[in-house]
This record gives structure tokens, C-alpha cells and sequence, in this order.
């Protein structure tokens, strides 16, 4: 696993109070790992301030599972 | 209309001297303060370093660590209380009717360490607005009500009422009427506080109303005593569930009292001084006995505000002798803020739970730390001063005043009577 995705992961994990081994790829904030509205904005922002990025609003929309998440970082850290 | 009489069936305390009713009575009564050096922040640069905080508490033992997260600590102390008292009522939750169950509240402030911590994070960045998504929703002073009602399901009236210190006997009274009316059938309420935070404590300094005697904070809150010289503050929550008499009775509850009345009015004098006639204090006790139907002679007791600051006390014990005439003089009056702080919107919950208690035990906790008479309060009234006194309690009034001249006291007495 790479550096971007443990954190990433290790993000969820504290946020939405989940186990470990749910947080997989295809894993949905909200349908799988119980997030609400509130907690995937905070998500959104935590990630922002763990890979000092912006994540602006329209293509934040765009990232609702933890694959999203991951690849969207790492494209932005490119 | 025909009024509904209303019972207590349910009682939950998180304080300062105890994180449940039973602790919390049991050092009532021997005269234990909650006051110790503030643990929460350094206090350095404070002018008063002390302060009546909940002690041994660990959330997490209560609230699931996700919960908790997105909850401010008054409102992590109500869902605490609360649990505790809905225990205590011993509800069948499949026969009760959730809809004719409600929540009302009350806070003087509501999530303030959230606030403060939010805006600090904000002044320290580049003045991009980055707010959490749950500051505003953890922050709100109606917010523990919110959850209240989600965790139980309880589908009745819900809101909170904010009248500084008188915020939670404020929604005890507006819980009992909702039920007297007919629009409920039980209420969840009390209130909750926890303002022992930076701004809490530099905001209550820079008005000069905190006791500043840091080297002796377990003295420091001395209601009617000649050198009080302010409030120690506290933070904490209690709770009451307040039950349709026959509601509770068909379900064979516990009943702890009946609510007999509650009393409301303003001063309409100062922001923050009291009237120093006691005016409003007057009018709010004269209110209560009339809602009750009962006489000043009825009382055996009254929970006073009593906070410890030079002017409340000398304005309370003046408006006492104007309500009660010579009767005064054999009345049980008694100030729990010397041994837990005052809580401000939670005062009036765990104050009118001690007044229960007393009726329940028929013992009335001291006022503690009395040491020397000031010439300004008449001596020849009972302040059941520094040891708790048997007494058989039939009727207890409790008191609660709060900046803004918001007055607020409420009758509990035997459910004989």
C-alpha cells in the first residue's frame, strides 16, 4: 500500500469510527462506512490538511468512496 | 380545563462533587466541594485558577467515541445525565408511546469550547473560511436536546430554553405545563453546562463576578457568609423525568414528588446586577406559591440561588422575608453552590434534584463554609449552615436568577399533599 493510501485510510478510520479492514477501495463513505453529509465535507477537509491540498467543492463531489480519495491525492501530489 | 398533575420519575446527575445522583446526595449531605485548581488549561495569566470541574469522567465509558466526537461537552454531560435518569424511570420501551414523549431543555450557553477552539483555529490561518462542517451543529444551544430525542425516539415537543443561570428551571417549569396541558404525556428535561474553558473563565473575570481566592479554592464559594466576594464557577448536567400522574401510576413507577408549581418574572432593572430590593426574586417566589395554590406557610424549604456574590445574597434573603413574613424565620434555606459551584444553565436541574432529595431523605444538605455573619442578611434566618439538618421536607421551593434579570423558581413537594 502506498504512503498516500495508509494515510488516507488511517484518516477514515479516526473520522468515521470504523474498523481497519472495512476501509477498502471500493468502499463508500456513505453506504458502506456510515458517513453522513457533515462527516464526508469533513473528510474532505482533513484530507486537504494531511496533503496540504485544495480540494475544490464540484470535485470534491466526485469523491465518495475510499479509492476516489486516494487517487485524487495522488494525482494532486504529483 | 382540567390541569394534569405531574410526578417525577426519573433523576440523573453528572456534577462537580459527583457523576451520579447517588454520589452527588451522599456528599451533599457531607458538605463536600467540588472547587480544585482548573485542570482543563494553564491559568497562569488568569486571575482565578480554580473552578468546580466534573471530575473522573472519561466520555468515552458513556458514548461511543464517534458520538462523542461531534458532541461539545455539555452536551456529551446531558446524553450522560439523561441516561442515567431514563434508567432510573425504567421505561417499557415497547408500550410507551414515543410520540407523547418530549425534550426540553436548558443551557445558558450552550458549546463555548467549541466556539472558542473554532475561532482560534480560524484567527491562526490565512483567513480562509475552513470551518468543520461540525462546529455550528456542535456548538448550538439546542443542540442537546436534538440528541436526546434521536437516541430514545422520544417524538414530542423539543427545544431549549436559554435564560443565563435560570436556563434549566426555565424548561423544568415549560416540561411540567407542556404536560399539564395535555401535549405530552412525559418530558425529558434539566440542562447542562461546561464553561470552565478560556473564554468561559476570562469572560466571567473580566466582569468581576468570580470568586478570586485561589489559595483557598475549597472556601472560596461562601453564600451569605460576611467575605464572599463571587461565584465559584461549576459545570455539569442534571436531569428530571416528569411524568402525567396517572401515566406514571398505570405503569407502577417509582414517584419521587409531585411538580406543585412554577414561578417567572424579570427584574427589568440591570443586565447583571440583581435588583437590590429583590424585586424580581419576590415576584418570582410569590408567582410560584400562586401557580401551586399554595400559602407561604405551606413551605418548609427553599433552595436558594444563593451564588456567593455580595449583592444576590444580601437581594435573595431580603425578598425571602418579604415572601414569608415571620415565617421565614423556620424555613430550611440552603445554597448547594457552596459545595458545587454554580452551574449556570444546569444550576436549576441539580438544585431542584437536591430539593427532591431532601423531601425523599428528609434531611437538608448545609450551606458550606460559612465562617463569619454579615451584618447585611438577617442572622435569625436557617441557612443550614455548614452541617446538613434532619428535617421532614413536605414542601421545597428552588430558586434560579440569571443575567438579563431572568427569574425562575419552581415548588416540589410530597406527593401525599
Amino acid at each position: 500500500m502506498s504512503d498516500i493510501a495508509s494515510r488516507v485510510k488511517a484518516i477514515i478510520v479516526d473520522k468515521l469510527g470504523v474498523d481497519e479492514n472495512e476501509v477498502v477501495t471500493e468502499a463508500s463513505f456513505t453506504n458502506d462506512l456510515g458517513a453522513d453529509s457533515l462527516d464526508t465535507v469533513e473528510l474532505i477537509m482533513e484530507f486537504e490538511k494531511e496533503f496540504d491540498i485544495q480540494i475544490p467543492d464540484d470535485q470534491a463531489e466526485n469523491i465518495s468512496t475510499v479509492g476516489q480519495a486516494i487517487s485524487y491525492i495522488e494525482e494532486a501530489k504529483k | 380545563m382540567k390541569l394534569r398533575r405531574v410526578v417525577v420519575t426519573g433523576l440523573g446527575a453528572l456534577t462537580p462533587i459527583g457523576n451520579n445522583v447517588e454520589e452527588y446526595w451522599n456528599n451533599l449531605v457531607n458538605g463536600v466541594s467540588g472547587a480544585a485548581p482548573i485542570t482543563y488549561f494553564d491559568t497562569t495569566n488568569f486571575k482565578t485558577k480554580f473552578a468546580c470541574e466534573v471530575k473522573n469522567f472519561n466520555v468515552e465509558d458513556f458514548i461511543d467515541r464517534k458520538e462523542a466526537r461531534k458532541m461539545d461537552r455539555y452536551a456529551q454531560y446531558a446524553m450522560v445525565a439523561t441516561e442515567e435518569a431514563v434508567k432510573d424511570a425504567n421505561f417499557d420501551f415497547e408500550k410507551l408511546d414515543k410520540d407523547r414523549v418530549g425534550v426540553i431543555w436548558g443551557s445558558g450557553i450552550g458549546g463555548l469550547e467549541t466556539f472558542q477552539e473554532e475561532v482560534i483555529n480560524w484567527a491562526k490561518g490565512p483567513g480562509i473560511p475552513k470551518f468543520n462542517p461540525f462546529f455550528i451543529p456542535k456548538m448550538i444551544a439546542d443542540i442537546a436536546g436534538g440528541h436526546i430525542s434521536i437516541k430514545y425516539g422520544f417524538r414530542g415537543p423539543n427545544f431549549t430554553t436559554v435564560s443565563a443561570c435560570a436556563s434549566s428551571t426555565n424548561a423544568l417549569i415549560d416540561a411540567f405545563n407542556y404536560i399539564r396541558l395535555g401535549h405530552a404525556d412525559a418530558m425529558v428535561t434539566g440542562g447542562s453546562e461546561a464553561a470552565v474553558t478560556i473564554a468561559g473563565m476570562g469572560g466571567f473575570n473580566a466582569m468581576h463576578a468570580l470568586s478570586t481566592r485561589n489559595d483557598d479554592p475549597k472556601t472560596a464559594s461562601r453564600p451569605m457568609d460576611k467575605d464572599r466576594e463571587g461565584f465559584v464557577l461549576g459545570e455539569g448536567a442534571g436531569t428530571l423525568i416528569l411524568e402525567e400522574y396517572e401515566h406514571a401510576i398505570a405503569r407502577g413507577a417509582k414517584i419521587y414528588c409531585e411538580i406543585g408549581g412554577g414561578g417567572m418574572s424579570a427584574d427589568a432593572h440591570h443586565i447583571t446586577a440583581p435588583h437590590p430590593e429583590g424585586l424580581g426574586a419576590r415576584n418570582v417566589m410569590n408567582n410560584c406559591l400562586r401557580d401551586a395554590g399554595l400559602l407561604p406557610t405551606d413551605v418548609d424549604g427553599v433552595n436558594m440561588h444563593g451564588t456567593s456574590t455580595p449583592l444576590g445574597d444580601i437581594a435573595e434573603s431580603k425578598a425571602i422575608i418579604e415572601v414569608f413574613g415571620e415565617h421565614a424565620y423556620t424555613l430550611n434555606l440552603n445554597s448547594t453552590k457552596s459545595m458545587t459551584g454554580h452551574l449556570l444553565g444546569a444550576a436549576g436541574a441539580i438544585e431542584t434534584i437536591s430539593s427532591i432529595l431532601s423531601i425523599k431523605h428528609g434531611i437538608v444538605p448545609p450551606t458550606i463554609n460559612h465562617f463569619t455573619d454579615d451584618e447585611n442578611i438577617d442572622p435569625k434566618l436557617n441557612f443550614t449552615f455548614n452541617k446538613a439538618q434532619k428535617r421532614d421536607m413536605k414542601v421545597v421551593m428552588s430558586n434560579t436568577f440569571g443575567f438579563g434579570g431572568h427569574n425562575a423558581c419552581v415548588l416540589v413537594k410530597k406527593l401525599e399533599l
